[in-house]
């Protein structure tokens, strides 16, 4: 299986042609718009991997009258890594360890209240579906901004259902764990 | 009549704090089933208020109380400093036409009237002239992107069109307040989108207060506070403010 990393991404953003790191530093918050931005360092050391590996190769330098800059660009055998990911299914997680369902299970066990818990993080994941739905239906908003809140969305929304089905099973839920 | 307000200015933060709408101890019986036990309630001017929770909760007899399309058994409903529970039908009814817009989960559109007819409707009800009504109507079908859809009638339109007419006839005589139960309930996720879209823009532009029923946190998530109902009593508001302390965590 071909693991996901940063340096698929940029294989990705170097597959328009060179570039170099801080334009892709700058591409890539673009492109992602709430993902968690690149950050220079990371950028560079990942660039460097790739050369190590055969996947991309320097391709001169551009000053454009500013410090001079290292272009990269992508290799055959970087193309070639870059489709293979890019076709690969992304298993769906065999386990999922959720945060929030290990809270209720140890509040049960700690004769807390799971109740009131899954009622203020419904709270905290609401408000953070108005601030995404607010960021995407602004007018003026990318594609990718409404695409990458919607991801986020659906998600949250998961949650939510999860945790309303939970609160209504915690009775149920309680015993067992106190059974068990 | 009054006519639909078209002022950019969004609503100051002292007019969103005022209840337009306060509803007090609710409880309202449908045959043996007890829908409403106590549930109280507050819309301020200008806000958009979600109620959300299960089937069976009591949502829509709590829109139908509110909007005074039924009397609640006990409690009190308070408009604009009104009892509203307490007002002549007649009276009930000429506010209804004239300060109050609804939507449901299915248009309930005239079929077969055009959708150009249909939001001039109100208007029309209301005693303006046919071709006043009429501007003002295709007006409100290009507020809502549908104007190209005036001719239809709406079983000739998809249910996103249909729904933007509905929501257009809502809005046409410029209420004050806009009562949606489930208004996305039937479209899928695109078409829904683009229908609370269109209703959040719209009642934000003109101040209008906007009541919304629905169950589905993602339609939710367009307003700006939120109230829960369990057993025709509200159990919980999430909204902002009171989510504020978890900020940190987001």
């Amino acid at each position: 299986m071909v693991a996901m990393s940063t340096r698929h991404i940029l294989l990705g953003l170097l597959a328009g042609g060179s570039s170099h790191g801080y334009d892709l530093k700058r591409r890539h918050d673009e492109r992602f718009p709430q993902a968690r931005p690149l950050a220079y360092g990371q950028v560079y050391t990942t660039l460097q991997r790739l050369v190590r590996d055969g996947l991309a190769e320097v391709d001169g330098t551009d000053s454009d009258g500013g410090p001079e800059r290292t272009l990269y660009r992508s290799t055959d055998e970087g193309e070639k890594e870059l489709l293979a990911w890019t076709g690969e299914i992304t298993p769906p997680a065999p386990f999922v360890t959720n945060e929030i369902f290990a809270k209720v299970v140890c509040a049960i066990l700690a004769s807390a209240d799971p109740a009131r818990y899954l009622s203020t993080q419904r709270a905290a994941h609401m408000a953070r579906m108005r601030e995404l739905t607010a960021v995407k239906t602004a007018p003026g908003a990318g594609l990718a901004t409404v695409l990458s809140a919607d991801y986020a969305l659906n998600h949250l929304d998961a949650d939510l259902r999860w945790m309303t089905t939970t609160a209504a099973r915690l009775t149920t839920l309680t015993a067992e764990v106190d059974g068990a | 009549m009054s006519s639909p307000p078209m002022s950019n200015t969004p609503m100051s933060s002292r007019q969103k704090t005022v209840p337009i709408l306060a509803a007090r101890g609710l409880a309202k019986t449908h045959g043996r089933t007890q829908a409403l036990r106590g549930a109280s309630v507050e819309l301020r001017s200008g806000e958009i208020l979600a109620v959300t929770g299960a089937s069976g909760s009591g949502k829509s007899t709590l829109l139908h109380c509110l909007a005074g399309i039924v009397r609640p058994d006990e409690g009190s409903v308070v408009y604009a400093g009104q009892r509203l529970d307490q007002l002549p039908e007649q009276r009930l009814s000429e506010l209804r036409r004239t300060e109050f817009g609804v939507v449901f989960q299915f248009g309930q559109l005239i079929p077969e009237l055009t959708a150009l007819d249909n939001v001039a409707l109100p208007l029309l009800l209301a005693g303006a002239s046919r071709k006043a009504s009429h501007e003002r109507a295709g007006e409100w079908l290009e507020r809502f992107d549908v104007r190209g859809q005036g001719k239809l009638r709406p079983g000739e339109m998809s249910g996103g069109q249909a729904q933007r007419v509905s929501l257009a006839r809502a809005l046409v005589t410029g209420p004050r307040v806009v009562f949606a139960d489930e208004p996305t309930g039937a479209l899928d996720s695109l078409a829904s989108e683009g229908v609370m879209t269109a209703l959040v823009h719209t009642a934000r532009e003109s101040g209008t207060a906007v009541l919304l029923i629905t169950h589905d946190a993602q339609v939710a998530a367009h307003a700006d506070r939120e109230v829960e109902l369990r057993d025709g009593v509200v159990v919980h508001a999430f909204s902002a403010e009171n989510a504020w302390t978890l900020k940190g965590a987001l």
